[in-house]
């Protein structure tokens, strides 16, 4: 068996080292899109807008998913205490993600595009994006063998797999001219397959997290509770059947709207159940908060409860006219992927990167203090995003209206506001991130060199 | 554990329906009629190309530093978004100039009149109901 949390820089770890500076590099571009809200035309000639939004989304979004992969990987040998089914294909999955990762970018930094938003990238980039993920389920369902008597991460992980493969596929069904001969038909399938991919990527993440839990508090009860389990079933239903919400003013089907509407009232459980649970959270918290990873769990907690409150809000059709098209969704988007995926894979990345080769102690200082520093930002971050969203739903709403442009220029002061928080958080997770990949290279380099030497 | 079996009927279920869901609207896409000839098709493909999602939304899905163009084409002349198209520095400092041959704005220009023709955008336009739901 592989021992955990070993000092040596393996594959499993790399997929992180190489999600974490993918992070670094995400934010950056962020904050360079976000700055051209402020100065229209900053970068127009090399980095103009349609440039840096893919680069930035894509950045993030291979961040989660490497991270995701790599936790899954490293932690299903812990869980099952022995090798993964065929190690090595680990390596070549890991190769064809950052060939077709840095393919992805440079192709975007040259302006050649071809897909649809999210996945902007020319079509034949999916390919080994789908063959990586491919071997990666491969050994996943190999290693975990039976789904009988696992825990709740186990059925997490599977799903999570299982389903990305689906949505991924079925978010390039555009390809073929049944699927986007009508733009009603083509976002309708777009967004179900868009909103289910999330979902997807959040049953790894979540199924890691719960492990990473149970491995810091020692309490192995949860993951095989009934709660746990139906928590993870009303996961599952909105995975499969709340992604309307992205469509309701499409004038598509209305039960896609119906079904989306009723099956998102059920996150009301989840809701009431952090609110219930809060007391018991927060004396947990105390035990634990010494730890730098679960430090970043107690975080994501107070994301979950403030994401889904926004989430739940614009699932009821009559609010979601007021948020539909605004950056009230961005935020929501911000609040999940930072606050509650980044959030979670930094607890996992301290989890699994923190023994290396070298002393690795965090200044503690230095970590204490951004750690609240990137917590208050992107809480500051995200009430100006939603401020923005406000005033550009009045905007939407009212009759006449002013010309675009015009609105744009009177919410200069909000995209100040978020131009400034963004650049505190993009500060704060390079100073935390810094440490864990300088170290994690000085090793593969110190390693390397003695093995020269030998 | 005592409960798998329960676990097991109850993925069953939710994968079943799922499965019916899906099937349900791939076989009956909303619309039934291609609202695209080849040359909206090509500037589907050419809207794509130039990734203008990015900037822009349709039905407001997309990005926010320009504006939705769902019903752009009937809100302009189509002589003026050809001239947008062809440099749009002369209205706006954040557009690039995409030096896009004569045939692609054609196509794009079909495609946005394919658009234009699915629907209204304009959220003004909805009726909210008392249980919640919204209708056009």
């Amino acid at each position: 068996m592989e021992p955990s949390n070993n000092k040596q820089l393996n594959t499993n770890k790399l997929f992180i080292v190489a999600g974490l500076i993918l992070l670094g590099f995400g934010m950056i571009y962020g904050l360079t899109g976000a700055f051209q809200y402020l100065v229209p035309g900053f970068l127009k000639k090399y980095f103009s807008f349609e440039k840096i939004r893919p680069l930035h989304v894509s950045a993030v979004v291979f961040w989660i998913i490497l991270g995701a992969m790599g936790s899954v990987l490293f932690y299903l040998q812990q869980y099952t205490q022995k090798k993964l089914h065929t190690p090595w294909l680990t390596k070549v999955q890991l190769l064809v993600f950052l060939f077709t990762i840095l393919a992805i970018l440079t192709s975007y930094c040259f302006g050649m595009f071809g897909g649809r938003e999210y996945w902007e990238f020319p079509p034949l980039l999916a390919l080994p994006i789908l063959f990586g993920w491919l071997l990666f389920l491969y050994n996943v369902i190999n290693t975990i063998g039976s789904i009988r008597n696992q825990p709740v991460y186990v059925w997490m992980w599977l799903t999570g797999a299982v389903f990305f493969l689906f949505t991924f596929l079925e978010s390039y069904l555009w390809i073929f001219p049944y699927f986007r001969n009508n733009i009603v038909n083509d976002m309708t399938v777009q967004w179900k397959s868009y909103g289910s991919m999330v979902g997807a990527w959040n049953m790894l993440i979540y199924g890691s997290s719960f492990f990473l839990m149970e491995k810091i508090s020692g309490d192995k009860t949860y993951s095989t509770s009934r709660m746990g389990f139906l928590l993870y079933f009303i996961g599952l239903f909105n995975l499969m059947f709340n992604w309307g919400h992205h469509i309701y003013t499409l004038p598509t089907y209305h039960f896609i709207q119906y079904v989306s509407y009723v099956v998102s009232m059920t996150e009301l459980l989840i809701l009431g159940r952090i609110i219930y649970e809060w007391r018991a959270s927060v004396s947990t918290a105390r035990r634990h908060f010494h730890h730098a990873a679960y430090k970043f769990i107690l975080a994501a907690d107070v994301w979950v409860f403030l994401t889904l409150l926004l989430a739940i809000g614009m699932s009821v059709p009559a609010l979601n006219i007021y948020t539909h098209g605004t950056f009230i969704t961005v935020a929501h988007t911000m609040g999940a992927t930072i606050g509650i995926n980044t959030f979670l894979l930094l607890a996992i990345a301290f989890d699994i990167l923190h023994e290396t080769c070298l002393t690795f102690e965090p200044n503690t200082k230095l970590f204490n203090r951004t750690y609240f520093v990137i917590n208050a930002s992107l809480f500051a971050f995200w009430i100006s995003l939603i401020a923005v969203g406000v005033m550009q739903s009045k905007w939407q709403m009212s009759e006449p209206r002013i010309l675009f442009g015009s609105m744009m220029v009177e919410l200069k002061p909000f995209f100040i506001s978020f131009f400034i928080f963004g650049l505190i958080l993009t500060i704060g997770i390079l100073i935390i991130i810094y440490p864990l990949i300088k170290n994690q290279l000085l090793c593969y380099y110190t390693k390397s060199k003695s093995k020269k030497t030998t | 554990m005592a409960y798998d079996k329960h676990k097991f009927i109850i993925i069953t279920f939710l994968l079943s329906a799922f499965l019916c869901y899906t099937c349900y609207i791939y076989n009956s896409l909303p619309r039934k009629a291609s609202a695209m000839d080849e040359q909206s098709s090509a500037g589907k493909l050419i809207w794509q190309k130039y990734n203008c999602g990015a900037c822009h939304q349709v039905y407001g899905l997309g990005g926010f530093l320009g504006p939705d163009l769902t019903n752009e084409y009937t809100a302009r002349d189509t002589a003026f978004i050809k001239l947008f198209l062809k440099d749009a520095s002369v209205f706006t400092p954040v557009m690039p100039v995409f030096n896009m041959p004569e045939s692609e704005m054609d196509a794009l220009l079909s495609y946005l009149k394919s658009i234009d023709a699915s629907g209204k955008s304009d959220l003004r336009t909805f009726k909210v109901n008392s249980n919640g739901t919204i209708e056009q």
